[in-house]
């Protein structure tokens, strides 16, 4: 589904990712843990294609496809979908109106029928159920006036709504209280299926729990330095990151000595 | 243009018209305001309230009246049958007249300003509010005024629906035509009101237009100009509002079209405890001039006033707001507010935002503001994440910022066509919507 090899990318001249790697296979949940300033948010605003996120090196391919060299709502159609950490507010732009737009864009992709009001009404209707959004949120503008936990309800409702085959979560959990994380779990546990891959990006172990990966892995300094199955995530809570910094220094240091 | 042409001084000594049968009273008011506009001449930038906008290009054709009418008077309305009643001017003469069944209630009086000038409040009203003392494009209109919509609504008395004043230009000979369009609406106490101008046409033309308001004491007044002249058109524009006591008006512009265009709107508050909305927006590409000057007069005490004006401004437009409130010294317990947002497409794209304030005593709430800004790449971002594309994300933006005022419109039509006009933002699409001169004049 996602490979992911040797990317090195960053902002404002700043390297960020220093050799990335990483291949999510089909139907596959993969966790991406680490500190704050690894490089997490940069994989995910990479990965969609965020303006002023430079790649220097390295390749990213989506079914195949070259990922890096389309534009961002052609990854999105592709079926790539990101649940941002910080869903802006967009006064004036109806939220149904934007996503019927979305999704009509998506289908004429896939070469499928544009839904007409009524089936997208349907559609959405049903999606909502799933992350216990009141339909009243629908006729306001986008994530206008929305709580933090409201707003990361809509980006897994619009998920939901757009069935992308790979979707990466940046830190939806982050500022969620228990309830609105049982929620968001239970939209991407929706999803979960043997079409459909998962990238969940976070700092915390907590939303692991309800959303149980078949991979982990631990970003450092721009790099996977890590990777295991779910208890990973259970003992980095225990250990904390500076277990896993200790780790790699300590490598670092074998692999220096070995090169001598 | 030729050199004959180019030899004369086009419209610097006017003659005021005369329509047969005018009263006396009409007759001098002409006869001093084309005086008024051959001492004042034509508006430079060196006076503060032009000073952004050059007429040099417009004082300099020769423009004329087309005094032919096409023989077929079947062309529609872009409105379809959804005004109550509708006047439809071309060139500034009468081209349909669709009021009677308005007309039917005793308390609605739609006609042609040729037809009303020998009424009493025609008299009392006419040339009253719209200074043609000072301002020459004023006086231009007043000494040469065609013809145009009058309307009056007796005291008590509630108009269903919206009526349409419609004015088509399209030159038909081929020296360029001029039109010097006046109306004139009286709402009675207690009435209410709403009243539709548009504006629209092909080729080059000079539309120079006043429309008069009065809104008598409790009248509720919902006036919009929609402004979709062609992109060759000149358009010189005057709203002139009078309110009484308690009185309620709210007035939209929407600025769409027009090579250069010039929007005044005008309101004093007159009348205690009145209150006005005054709204705007304007779109603009292109090589567009459009500048929109408005003066709220508050005379008397315990007014509100709320002015919102939004620009939207692409490739080589230009933009002017200039808006001032004045507070005069009786004018105690204003509550007065003034905004003007823009939203600036292209980097070549200019806004001149001019705010203010005159405050003649100390017992009021103004505040008055203006921005600029591009749009937010954050949520360009977001919506092309979803799969939208670029364009579309940009249009979504777009209207996202102008609708505000847009879904304010309580006219569906009008809003809907304003909506679509936003959304789409290509002069051809925008005349599509309206329907294009041709077509409604055949």
């Amino acid at each position: 589904m996602l490979d992911i090899k040797d990317l090195y990318a960053g902002i404002d001249g700043k390297e960020i990712l220093k050799g990335l790697t990483l291949h999510v296979g089909v139907g596959e949940v993969h966790a991406i843990m680490g500190p704050n300033g690894s490089g997490k948010s940069t994989l995910a605003n990479v990965l969609a294609g965020r303006p002023k996120y430079e790649v220097r090196s390295g390749s990213v391919l989506f079914q195949g496809k070259d990922l890096l060299t389309l534009p961002t709502e052609e990854r999105s159609r592709e079926g790539v979908f990101l649940a941002m950490q910080y869903p802006v507010e967009i006064p004036g732009v109806n939220n149904i109106y934007f996503l019927k737009a979305a999704l009509n864009a998506v289908r004429k992709h896939r070469g499928e029928e544009e839904l007409d009001a009524m089936e997208f009404l349907q559609l959405a209707r049903e999606k909502m159920k799933l992350v216990e959004l009141d339909e009243a949120f629908m006729s306001r503008g986008v994530n206008e006036g929305f709580s933090g936990g409201e707003k990361k309800r809509n980006e897994i409702f619009q998920m939901a709504v757009l069935d992308p085959k790979l979707a990466i979560l940046d830190e939806t959990d982050s500022g969620l209280d228990i309830d609105a994380l049982r929620i968001v779990a239970q939209g991407v546990n929706a999803l979960r299926s043997e079409r459909h891959s998962v990238l969940v990006i976070t700092h915390y172990q907590r939303l692991l729990r309800y959303l149980v990966p078949d991979f982990v892995h631990v970003l450092a300094d721009g790099r996977i330095v890590k990777s295991g199955g779910k208890e990973l995530a259970e003992e980095l809570e225990q250990k904390g990151y500076e277990w896993v910094e200790r780790e790699v220094a300590s490598s670092n240091a074998e692999e220096v000595a070995a090169a001598k | 243009m030729s050199s004959v042409l180019d030899r004369e001084i086009p419209l610097s000594a006017i003659e005021p018209e005369n329509i047969d049968g005018e009263p006396e009273r009409v007759r001098r008011i002409r006869a001093q305001a084309a005086e008024r506009f051959n001492t004042l001449g034509w508006p430079t930038t060196r006076l503060e309230e032009w000073k952004y906008t050059s007429l040099a290009a417009l004082a300099s054709n020769d423009w004329k009246f087309d005094r032919k009418l096409p023989n077929d008077r079947t062309g529609t309305s872009p409105f379809g049958e959804k005004a109550a009643a509708e006047l439809m001017f071309v060139n500034g003469m009468l081209y349909a007249n669709r009021a009677a069944l308005a007309n039917e209630h005793p308390g609605i009086r739609i006609v042609p300003m040729r037809e009303a000038m020998e009424s009493e409040s025609f008299a009392q009203h006419f040339a009253r509010y719209a200074d043609y003392e000072k301002h020459a494009m004023t006086a231009l209109n007043t000494a040469l005024w065609q013809d145009g919509a009058y309307i009056e609504i007796a005291p008590g008395t509630v108009v269903e629906g919206f009526i349409h004043v419609c004015s088509v230009s399209a030159p038909i000979k081929e020296h360029p035509v001029m039109t010097q369009q006046r109306n004139l609406i009286v709402a009675g106490r207690g009435s209410q009101i709403t009243v539709v101008e548009t504006f629209f046409g092909s080729g080059p033309y000079f539309t120079n237009t006043v429309t008069e308001i009065v809104a008598g004491e409790g009248a509720v007044v919902d006036h919009y100009k929609y402004e979709n002249e062609s992109l060759d058109a000149f358009h010189i524009g005057t709203v002139q509002i009078h309110q009484e006591r308690s009185s309620n008006v709210t007035s939209r512009t929407i600025a769409i079209g027009g090579g250069l265009v010039r929007n005044e709107i005008n309101a004093a508050l007159a009348g205690e405890g009145a209150s006005l909305s005054m709204e705007g927006i304007f779109v603009l590409s292109g090589r567009q001039h459009v500048d929109n000057h408005t003066v709220i007069d508050h005379v008397a005490p315990h007014c509100d006033s709320i002015e919102l004006f939004k620009g939207v401004l692409d490739e080589n437009a230009r933009g002017i707001f200039d808006g001032r409130i004045i507070v005069e010294p009786d004018a105690v317990k204003t509550n007065s507010r003034q905004t003007n947002k823009n939203l600036l497409l292209s980097e070549t794209a200019v806004i001149d935002s001019k705010p203010s304030l005159e405050i003649h005593n100390d017992d009021v709430k103004c505040n008055h503001g203006s921005t600029i800004g591009q749009l937010d790449e954050e949520a360009l971002f977001y919506l092309r994440s979803r799969g939208i594309s670029a364009e579309e994300a940009r249009n979504l933006l777009v209207y996202a910022f102008a609708s505000e005022i847009v879904e304010r419109m309580k006219v569906a039509v009008v809003r809907e066509t304003a909506a679509g006009a936003l959304f789409l933002r290509m002069p051809g699409r925008i005349a599509e919507k309206l329907g294009r001169a041709e077509e409604v004049i055949n």
